[in-house]
């Protein structure tokens, strides 16, 4: 598989050096792989610090910025990041109004998420914890590690981060944090598997007519694979998972969210049989985002992810905001 | 009698064999994991060795104490505080001894597997690490090439078990019939003791 890289153990330092030249509105320590809003830290501020594996890009560095996140810590490729790089962020953001950690359900990044929390604890910060887990396609709960983390950390770090940026103090906005995640639901879908750097050739075998159902966002395989569908058909499969799981009394946020390689011309396109879907079954939409922004390296698919809005919840997610990945209203 | 000595050979000896394994260990983890288990483990056993012959700590309790910590700062992943925690409680009921016999690496491994699972949840047969420690742990008593066989079947034994834990879990049914990377680590790190008595 050919890739745009140097070698494969230096791709995520790599990245880092290409970020900071890109914006220097972030401080940018590839060394020790933290990324900082470059105000930091704001004073009498909640501070919102999450991180995960690299692969997903724009999530978590390219959401770093005013109204959203105050830092991230990447890791390895689709490797939770270390208790070291939590720590270091934690403390080069708490202003003394504490820190939320925003957390994707995996056993890593729960395990170093926790340790994180108890050493910064230590060192004087306070540390609220919120773990996304929204993917429906994990059905069973008792006999797997959970729910995942996917689309919905977005919604979870723009809505919480828009919350913390008007001032509201460390428990209120970890409760919003929640109830954005309570809210919200994704299912996805691959047409392709995605390759690692390190290993160089795809991560599952996926022969060219079929696609798999109930993926997650680190190219493994999903829960059923089946022959190739149209957008029409995903559509109806993937929106309906979700609201087998969700019903709306309100309206929604959609995300119509790329997996790395499937082109805006066809996310469009399976935007607009999901907006069909969710007509047909009498959902009300708020607001929709269309676009690559929680991806897995090179996989060709999309996800849907799905958050019903309160007023309240709707004018946090209109709230400024201002980082690589996403930004509107200044 | 175990000195310190014979520790700094135990991580040197795994961090030989998870070098040798790294790719095999990826293989394993591409089809129910995400894999990078081989490439991960590599980094941190990388620095586990660079750290002993930096400090060279002079107790076995404080060699496995160094050598978890290094795990939990460059390993990532759950793999990172997994391994990390193993070998950091079995280091902490080590003591401050300056030697321990076979027994008495037996139980405080044993206290470092009950860790392992209290933190990340895992019980026999769940297709986890925990599945290859356990029978290894049980059969050290023995000795130590008795624990290093007993670790290996433990890891093959995995193969017809569904995943509970961790990302292959997610697979449900369809982990089935795959070996467990991290069972397969695991025994690694137990043929590794085996190594260092020469065994």
């Amino acid at each position: 598989m050919k890739m745009l890289i140097n070698v494969a153990e230096t791709v995520v330092a790599d990245a880092l050096r290409g970020m900071a030249a890109a914006h220097p509105e972030l401080t940018v320590d590839v060394e020790n792989r933290v990324i900082v809003r470059r105000d930091a830290p704001v004073e009498g501020k909640v501070a919102l610090v999450s991180g995960g594996g690299s692969g997903h890009e724009p999530l978590h560095g390219g959401f770093v910025g005013p109204g959203m996140l105050s830092a991230a810590c990447p890791g390895e490729v689709f490797t939770s990041p270390v208790p070291d790089q939590m720590v270091r962020a934690a403390a080069a953001v708490d202003s003394g109004a504490g820190v939320l950690f925003v957390v994707k359900n995996y056993t890593g990044d729960v395990l170093n998420f926790d340790m994180a929390a108890e050493l910064a604890e230590d060192e004087g910060i306070q540390i609220a914890k919120v773990l996304v887990n929204d993917d429906v396609a994990v059905t069973d709960s008792l006999y797997t590690a959970g729910r995942r983390g996917t689309g919905a950390t977005l919604f979870v770090e723009k809505i919480a981060g828009a919350a913390a940026d008007e001032g509201q103090p460390l428990e209120r906005v970890e409760a919003i944090a929640r109830q954005v995640n309570e809210s919200a639901r994704s299912f996805g879908v691959a047409l392709s598997a995605c390759t690692t750097p390190a290993k160089g050739t795809p991560t599952f075998d996926l022969p060219p007519g079929e696609l798999e159902l109930g993926i997650g966002i680190h190219g493994e395989p999903g829960r059923e694979r089946r022959a190739m569908m149209t957008s029409r058909e995903i559509a109806d499969f993937a929106v309906n998972a979700v609201l087998e799981d969700l019903s709306p009394r309100n309206p929604v946020l959609v995300l119509v969210n790329g997996m790395g390689a499937t082109p805006l011309l066809e996310l469009y396109g399976f935007n607009a049989e999901v907006q069909r879907v969710l007509a047909e079954r009498g959902v009300a939409v708020a607001r929709t985002l269309v676009g690559n922004y929680v991806t897995s390296l090179d996989m060709a698919g999309a996800s849907v992810t799905l958050c019903q809005v309160d007023e309240e919840l709707l004018r946090l997610w209109d709230a400024p905001v201002a980082t690589p990945g996403l930004r509107w209203g200044m | 009698m175990l000195d310190a000595d014979f520790f700094r050979r135990w991580m040197t000896a795994t961090a030989a064999s998870v070098d040798r394994e790294a790719e095999r260990l990826t293989a394993l983890d591409s089809p129910i994991g995400d894999a990078d288990h081989g490439s991960n483990l590599q980094r941190g056993f990388t620095a586990v060795t660079a750290a002993l012959e930096k400090e060279a700590p002079d107790t076995p309790g404080a060699v496995l104490i160094l050598a978890g910590r290094q795990l939990i700062s460059t390993v990532g992943g759950a793999s990172g505080p997994l391994y990390g925690t193993l070998l950091r409680r079995t280091g902490k009921a080590l003591g401050d001894a300056a030697e321990v016999d076979r027994a008495q690496l037996a139980d405080a491994l044993r206290a470092g597997v009950d860790a392992v699972m209290t933190l990340g949840g895992a019980a026999p047969g769940d297709k986890t690490m925990i599945d290859a420690l356990v029978p290894g742990v049980d059969a050290l008593g023995d000795s130590f090439g008795a624990a290093r066989d007993a670790a290996e079947q433990g890891a093959l034994a995995t193969i017809p078990l569904q995943a509970r834990k961790g990302r292959a879990s997610y697979l449900g049914e369809r982990s089935i019939g795959h070996q467990d990377p991290g069972a397969t680590s695991s025994a690694l790190l137990v043929a590794g003791l085996a190594e260092a008595a020469g065994e």
